[in-house]
């Protein structure tokens, strides 16, 4: 155990001197390890490139003799396949043939009719051919029958014989079949393929040259027809093939044929890769392929996944190219098939090491060093990670005792695999690693933490992180996480999510691109010779210089003097068997005059023609010889020089074995027609291309007109909002439902809501009567009213019916949730009451305020009938107006409103005219939090009211100037006064955090976390701290979240608080105005928007600005963050999206006059702005309007002033003296 | 583990279970484990109520059965024969049709009952449970596959006891747990008998003349198969038992 023990201790000391080096030095090692992988890839470059194609090598054919089984010691050039007999000697007859002279009586028919016809008696030669006793039965190839799949062409090639293979095979050798055949094109074409064929055809096979090169058609203008007759033999008799050679030279001589006739050529086929085995292989990749997948996937917690990833796939990689190099280099050369075993040997390595040697150093502690961190992270897995490698090494030992050569060899790549695997994790990936870990983001971390606002956090991010680390230089905006966009929210009609699925994914071109880049692999894979070989014949037939290219040719020129083009038509009269003096340059002569419509067909040889298997399909010889079920896979085939025949006929001979249908293609034979035909085709094509064209762009510009929106991406798009009565309808012209969205109307109010707040479950509004009502969220079904102090005008609607039920202490509306249909009930009677309501204001002078806290606790009860009816029957003798108009008029910019409250002197004027001296203080802010409510007065007094019992809970007067703005967060209460200063409260409840006393309908009492109160508790609220000059201005604007506190002031500045202490962190200066918007969030993210019409994002975490635009002219009213955009209003009416990462406007929407400044983000991907008595719902991603949704029927002119967004998908809209409730069904749907 | 298998064949569905759920030439393997899989299915979905997320989990063995299967059947193939796609095919589809069929039930019968038998145990499977780890035991398994069709051995006893190794192997670095151990040597075994027995009474013949070493490797063929199916079929179970926890 303690040799155990101190292993352990050793092997940890190393791993973490180890550590640091490999993090203090990373580019010398970085480079090493380069170097290093380099060095033992080396050996690979003597590796054959893997690939099927066919290996040639060249003997002589004079003094061949079949190569034995044993290598001999000096092979020379030699390969390592040329060993033993080769599968067949091909044997191989070429034969052109053409009738000449031509003359115009012949048909086209004739070019190939009588040539051809001509095969039968040369095969009769051939197989008669006998030499001393051996004929051709004995030495060729004999096949057996063909594969069971392939009966139709069971009549066509050779069965249970040679394997001797020409184009007679059509007829079955027989001739008699041959000449009764009335249309020979016919049978040749019957069998081939239609469509798209990668293989060698059956014309192919029989024919032995390509089918452009046969000259059986009827517009072939050289009027020759070549084909060969292909013998497979199985052994080698180098007398009776130079016999048959020789016979049939002398039967039908080539005069000017210069052919070599010394070369024998072996080809060696490597392995087919059928599609049997191409599909094992291919699951195979993809197993690893899902296995890198799920491996990279759990790396997390370091800058770029990515590198980190690839570095992980790149160690393992190279270690296997490693293994590979150091194997070979020691002379062990690998046998297997390399691209099989690949896939297991990545998954006997493994990237586990990798992953746990990130995650070990991940979860260091993060205050650490990077070097420490590195060290400690990998002496802390050390112990395992060696432990591992031993049990792998054992594994792979042990297999190397079963005594199988292949998985010995594969263990032994194995072992070497592991072992430089290890290195490479050591020096590369850790290096890497630790490059990666500097290169980390403090910012990156602490997003990554969960921001516990108002907890006190232990490892306390915020102080440290500046000062241990120097801010980082680039000021990138990497605190967002720039997610893909989420599914748009509201429901679509299934053509547009089709293109917006297309157009998201770029579907349509990535699949053009990759079936082109499949289909341009297909054509080079599958004929690379072919394609060679066409592209040396167009450049030799288009260069003046191809001639001189051929050395044959010029060889031949000087030989036949008489060759020129005028001699050529007084040669051609010669007898049958003899020979035509030509070459050549006479070819080339004759048809280049091309408007001579007789011209006589030239049978020439090239240098091309020595190999004529050169310009077929490799797949040639393996397809013939499959066919047999013999494989030609890793063996090979000994090539013959070929035989050249050259057979000239007369025209008689040719008129003479016409088929009697064979003058009907008369009319079409001469040349002329063949030329104008030509003709007639380009015109065709061109015509067809230029149709093609048009038709193209048409349909392209129809699929813009469709799919783009005309004003994509324009400034100031106006969509221009839709009246009352038309349908709202989007730029494709569908119009949603409007039954879906149905909103809630909630009145109550008399006078103008001045505050709202909420926290998901319930809603609270202040009128600028000071009446406080509290409303469900869900229902919206009004549960407690809270009179203002000195205002017991909380009866505007059913609550003025039930007094009793106020009077015998229940301070909720009983009907409200007994009759749902709130609307029906109190519009009747709302245009009366605010007619002539008498103002009750003078009459009550009760002050709940001053009441002490343990009355309120167990309740109040006052008697405000009679007060009420006297003022009633007042009211009704001398109406007086005061509230002659319930709803104000309308500020044409309301946001300005609570800016407004910021100028100490001037004083709203609609309170001051309403609260001469008895109105004890009205409520500036409001906040909600669980069952609290924070009420902020202008007299500076902070009230916590029960919302759900309409109780007093709390009181606090310790500051005198108003209080401006409010905000809740867990415990604690912030206020901003109007003198400037900011005061932090603690609510301190005796009894921590009772029953949930009224939490909305059964059943859906998960929502927030924020800490509710019953009833029974004491609540206090003290003053834990002011900050008296937190501002030289006003404070205007307060957010809170993340456990800090961020305040925007006249004075230009922003600050930042932490809640827990109340410190100030960062003072921010940018903008050149005064602050008029704050936005931040969980995820500590900060934007501010001035009166200067800036936008400034900050990070919170070291205080430097981010970014900084302009965007609107005059100010900034409302600013909200996505995760990938910012979101501003502003007083020019104008809606602008950001890219928050970048800074760049996204585009903007101009919105009604006065409605600009209500906005509100219900997902990421959608927008609701308020209008003229309509919200509007907006995908932010596209910038289009989804929907909009009337509110009611007498809101019509109303502007939406203030809209809030609740977390169940509600939104609350102000508008006047009404809250409208709507509700997104969609939206509901995916977050529950 | 008796146990359950006395309950498995005490059920009273079972012989409804056998006589209609499968052809009567259907392979040994799958069709024994598919019986005993499919009443100890319909107990576990009696005791059960996540009844979808077992039927969605039973779909995607099935389909990783059947790919499997066609891929492995693809892997045996003898090289030396040049074919055709279009023969490959055809005798994919015309000559044995129902192997990757069965295979597929039998995959989806096997990794239900692994959880199944988990959770029984009481003893949930820990170990290295996540996706790469099953992805590499599939990796593996076919590396299994592909050794025992493509490599030369010298004689019988050389190949099985290779395989058996790799087999045991297998298991000891992606489950190590008793209750897989025995799960799959039983689905080895009574797979293995069946075939046998199949094979015998001509229903069935192996390609191959040489019975005997097709027998030798059979077994470990089919523990290694189970091993890594009902590596599956746990991480599947797993995956659907997250879930809710995730959202």
């Amino acid at each position: 155990m303690t040799v155990r023990e101190r292993l352990r201790q050793n092997i940890s000391a190393a791993f973490y001197r180890h550590g640091l080096l490999c993090a203090s030095y990373p580019v010398p090692i970085i480079l090493f390890t380069s170097v290093s992988i380099l060095t033992c890839c080396y050996p690979l470059l003597k590796l054959p490139l893997p690939g099927t194609g066919p290996v040639e090598f060249t003997t002589g054919a004079k003094d061949y003799s079949v190569p034995s089984h044993e290598p001999q010691g000096d092979l020379g050039e030699r390969p390592d396949w040329y060993q033993g007999p080769p599968v067949a000697y091909i044997q191989q007859v070429l034969v052109k043939a053409a009738v000449s002279p031509w003359d115009s009586s012949l048909v086209p028919v004739d070019v190939f009719r009588s040539p051809l016809g001509r095969v039968f008696s040369l095969l009769e030669e051939i197989r008669n051919h006998v030499y001393t006793d051996r004929s051709l039965e004995t030495l060729c190839l004999q096949v057996t029958e063909l594969l069971p799949g392939l009966r139709r062409m069971q009549s066509i090639l050779p069965e249970h014989g040679c394997l001797l293979v020409s184009p007679g095979n059509y007829w079955q050798n027989r001739r008699d079949l041959f000449d009764s055949d009335p249309d020979i094109l016919k049978t040749v074409h019957q069998h081939e393929p239609k469509g798209i064929h990668t293989s060698a055809t059956l014309k192919d096979l029989l024919f032995g040259v390509p089918g452009k090169n046969t000259g059986v058609s009827l517009y072939s203008r050289k009027r020759v027809v070549t084909y060969t007759i292909t013998i497979a033999l199985s052994s080698y008799d180098a007398r009776f093939v130079a016999s048959l050679r020789a016979r049939l030279k002398q039967l039908h001589p080539s005069v000017n044929c210069t052919l070599r006739e010394d070369h024998m050529v072996h080809v060696h086929f490597k392995e087919e890769i059928g599609i049997a085995e191409l599909i094992p292989l291919v699951t195979t990749y993809i197993i690893l392929f899902a296995y890198i997948y799920f491996s990279t996937r759990k790396i997390d917690m370091v800058k770029s996944k990515w590198g980190l990833a690839l570095a992980a796939v790149v160690t393992v990689l190279s270690s296997l190219l490693m293994s590979v190099g150091l194997c070979t280099l020691f002379g062990l050369t690998p046998t297997l098939n390399g691209g099989s075993i690949f896939p297991y040997l990545v998954v006997v390595i493994g990237l586990e090491n990798v992953l746990v040697l990130t995650k070990s150093v991940v979860s260091t502690p993060v205050d650490l060093e990077v070097k420490l961190r590195i060290a400690q992270g990998l002496s802390s897995e050390s112990w395992s990670i060696m432990k591992n490698m031993a049990t792998e090494l054992v594994i792979i030992l042990i297999g190397y005792f079963t005594l199988v050569p292949a998985i010995q060899e594969f263990c032994l790549f194995a072992v070497v695999g592991l072992v430089s695997d290890f290195f490479l994790q050591m020096f590369f990936f850790t290096t890497v690693l630790s490059i990666d870990i500097r290169r980390m983001e403090l910012a990156d971390l602490n997003r990554r933490l969960p921001a516990e606002a108002g907890m006190p956090p232990p490892p306390k991010p915020g102080p440290l992180r500046p000062r241990e680390a120097p801010p980082p230089p680039r000021p990138s905006p990497h605190t967002i996480t720039l997610q893909a966009p989420a599914f748009r929210n509201l429901r679509l009609p299934k053509r547009l999510r089709v293109v917006y699925f297309l157009a998201r994914t770029r579907l349509a071109q990535r699949i053009i691109m990759v079936g082109t880049v499949i289909w341009i692999g297909i054509l080079v894979y599958t004929d690379p010779a072919g394609l060679r070989t066409y592209l040396a014949a167009q450049v030799s037939e288009q260069s003046p210089l191809g001639e001189a290219g051929l050395p044959p040719h010029l060889g031949v020129a000087p030989v036949f003097p008489g060759g020129d083009p005028t001699s050529t038509l007084s040669v051609l009269p010669a007898p049958e068997p003899t020979p035509l003096p030509e070459n050549q340059s006479q070819g080339h002569g004759a048809s280049r005059p091309g408007g001579a419509p007789l011209t006589s067909p030239q049978i020439s040889w090239g240098s091309e023609d020595e190999e004529v298997w050169r310009r077929l399909s490799f797949r040639y010889w393996p397809s013939l010889f499959s066919y047999y079920n013999i494989t030609l896979a890793k063996r090979y085939i000994s090539i013959l020089p070929v035989i050249p025949v050259t057979l000239h006929l007369n025209p008689q001979e040719a008129i003479e074995m016409r088929h009697p249908q064979d003058t009907q293609h008369a009319p079409r034979s001469s040349a002329k027609t063949t030329d104008l035909q030509t003709d007639l085709t380009l015109y065709k094509v061109a015509a067809l291309g230029l149709f093609a064209g048009v038709v193209l762009v048409l349909l392209l510009f129809c699929l813009y007109r469709v799919l783009c929106p005309r004003n994509y991406g324009q400034n100031g798009v106006q969509h221009g909002r839709r009246r009352r009565g038309d349908l709202p309808c989007d730029e494709y012209g569908y119009s949603p439902p409007v039954s879906e969205i149905s909103p809630l109307l909630l009145r109550g109010h008399s006078m103008d809501i001045e505050c709202l707040a909420s926290d998901g479950m319930l809603l609270a509004s202040c009128c600028l009567a000071g009446q406080i009502r509290v409303w469900d969220a869900q229902t919206g079904d009004c549960l407690t009213v809270i009179p203002n102090n000195g205002l017991r005008r909380s009866s505007s609607s059913g609550c003025w019916e039930h007094r009793d039920g106020w009077d015998s202490l229940t301070p909720t509306c009983e009907p409200d949730y007994n009759e749902p249909p709130l609307r029906r009930r109190v519009t009747p009677s709302r245009p009366t009451l605010f007619g002539d309501q008498p103002d009750l204001t003078p009459l009550i002078d009760t002050n709940f305020g001053e009441l002490p806290p343990s009355h309120t606790t167990v309740g109040f009860g006052f008697d405000f009938g009679g007060l009420v009816e006297k003022a009633y029957k007042e009211h009704e003798a001398s109406p007086t107006m005061h509230f002659t108009a319930p709803t104000p008029p309308v500020t044409p910019a309301p946001p300005q409103r609570r800016r407004s409250l910021g100028d100490p002197p001037v004083a709203p004027p609609e309170r001051i005219n309403v609260s001469p001296g008895e109105w004890d203080s009205s409520v500036w802010s409001l906040e909600l939090r669980g069952n609290l409510i924070a009420a902020g007065r202008s007299s500076g007094k902070l009230e916590l009211w029960d919302a759900v019992e309409g109780t007093l809970r709390c009181c606090n007067e310790d500051g005198s100037s108003g209080i401006t703005a409010l905000a809740f967060l867990n415990n604690r209460i912030v206020a901003a006064r109007l003198n400037g200063s900011l005061d932090f409260f603690t609510v301190d409840i005796n009894k921590p955090l009772g029953l949930l006393q009224y939490r909305g309908p059964p059943g859906r009492a998960s929502l927030p976390s924020s800490p509710c109160y019953s009833s029974e508790d004491v609540i206090s609220c003290q003053l834990t701290r002011s900050v008296q000059c937190a501002h030289q201005k006003p404070i205007t604007v307060l957010r809170a979240a993340a456990g800090r506190v961020v305040t925007g002031s006249q004075d230009h500045t922003v600050r930042v608080y932490r809640l827990e202490d109340s410190c100030c962190l960062f003072t921010l200066q940018g903008h050149s105005g005064g602050i008029t918007a704050i936005y931040i969030d969980q995820t500590m993210v900060l934007a501010s928007g001035g009166q200067d019409g800036a936008i400034c994002l900050w990070d919170v975490l070291t205080g430097s600005r981010v970014s900084h635009v302009y965007g609107h002219r005059g100010d900034v009213t409302s600013l909200v963050c996505t995760n990938s955009c910012v979101i501003s209003s502003g007083l020019d009416d104008l809606i602008c999206i950001w890219d928050r990462s970048t800074g760049i406007k996204l585009y903007s929407i101009q919105q009604e006059v006065g409605c600009g400044s209500s906005l509100g983000v219900i997902s990421d991907s959608l927008l609701v702005t308020g209008g003229h008595g309509c919200v509007s719902f907006w995908d932010l991603n596209y910038g289009d309007l989804l929907q909009t949704v009337y509110l009611g029927q007498n809101s019509e002119g109303q502007h939406v002033r203030q809209l809030l967004v609740l977390d169940n998908a509600a939104i609350v809209c102000d508008f006047g003296s009404e809250l409208s409730l709507v509700y997104v069904p969609s939206v509901l749907e995916k977050l529950d | 583990m008796p146990q359950l298998e006395d309950r498995c064949w005490s059920c009273s569905c079972s012989p409804g279970m056998k006589s209609k759920g499968f052809p009567p030439a259907s392979r040994a393997r799958e069709a024994m484990s598919a019986v005993a899989g499919a009443v100890s299915q319909a107990v576990c979905s009696l005791r059960r109520l996540h009844s979808a997320g077992l039927v969605r989990r039973g779909v995607v063995l099935f389909a990783v059965g059947v790919f499997l299967a066609l891929v492995l059947y693809l892997l045996q193939i003898k090289r030396n024969v040049v074919l055709f796609p279009e023969e490959v095919l055809d005798t994919l589809l015309s000559s044995s049709w129902w192997i990757p069929l069965s295979c597929g039930t039998a995959a989806a019968v096997v990794g239900l009952l692994y959880p199944c038998l988990d959770s029984h145990l009481g003893e949930p499977h820990k170990f290295k449970r996540e996706w790469a780890s099953v992805m590499r035991c599939i990796a593996v398994f076919v590396g299994i596959n592909h050794a025992s069709a493509k490599l030369d051995f010298a004689n019988n006893m050389q190949l099985s006891l290779t395989l058996a190794a790799l087999s045991l192997g297998l298991w000891w670095t992606f489950d190590r747990s008793r209750s897989g151990f025995g799960l799959g040597l039983t689905t080895a075994l009574l797979a293995t008998l069946i075939a046998q027995l199949l094979v015998y009474n001509g229903i069935y013949q192996y390609t191959s003349p040489e019975v005997r070493s097709v027998r030798s490797w059979l077994p470990c063929i089919f523990f290694s198969g189970g091993v890594t199916v009902g590596n599956i079929g746990r991480q599947l179970a797993m995956g659907s038992a997250e879930k809710p926890h995730s959202d």
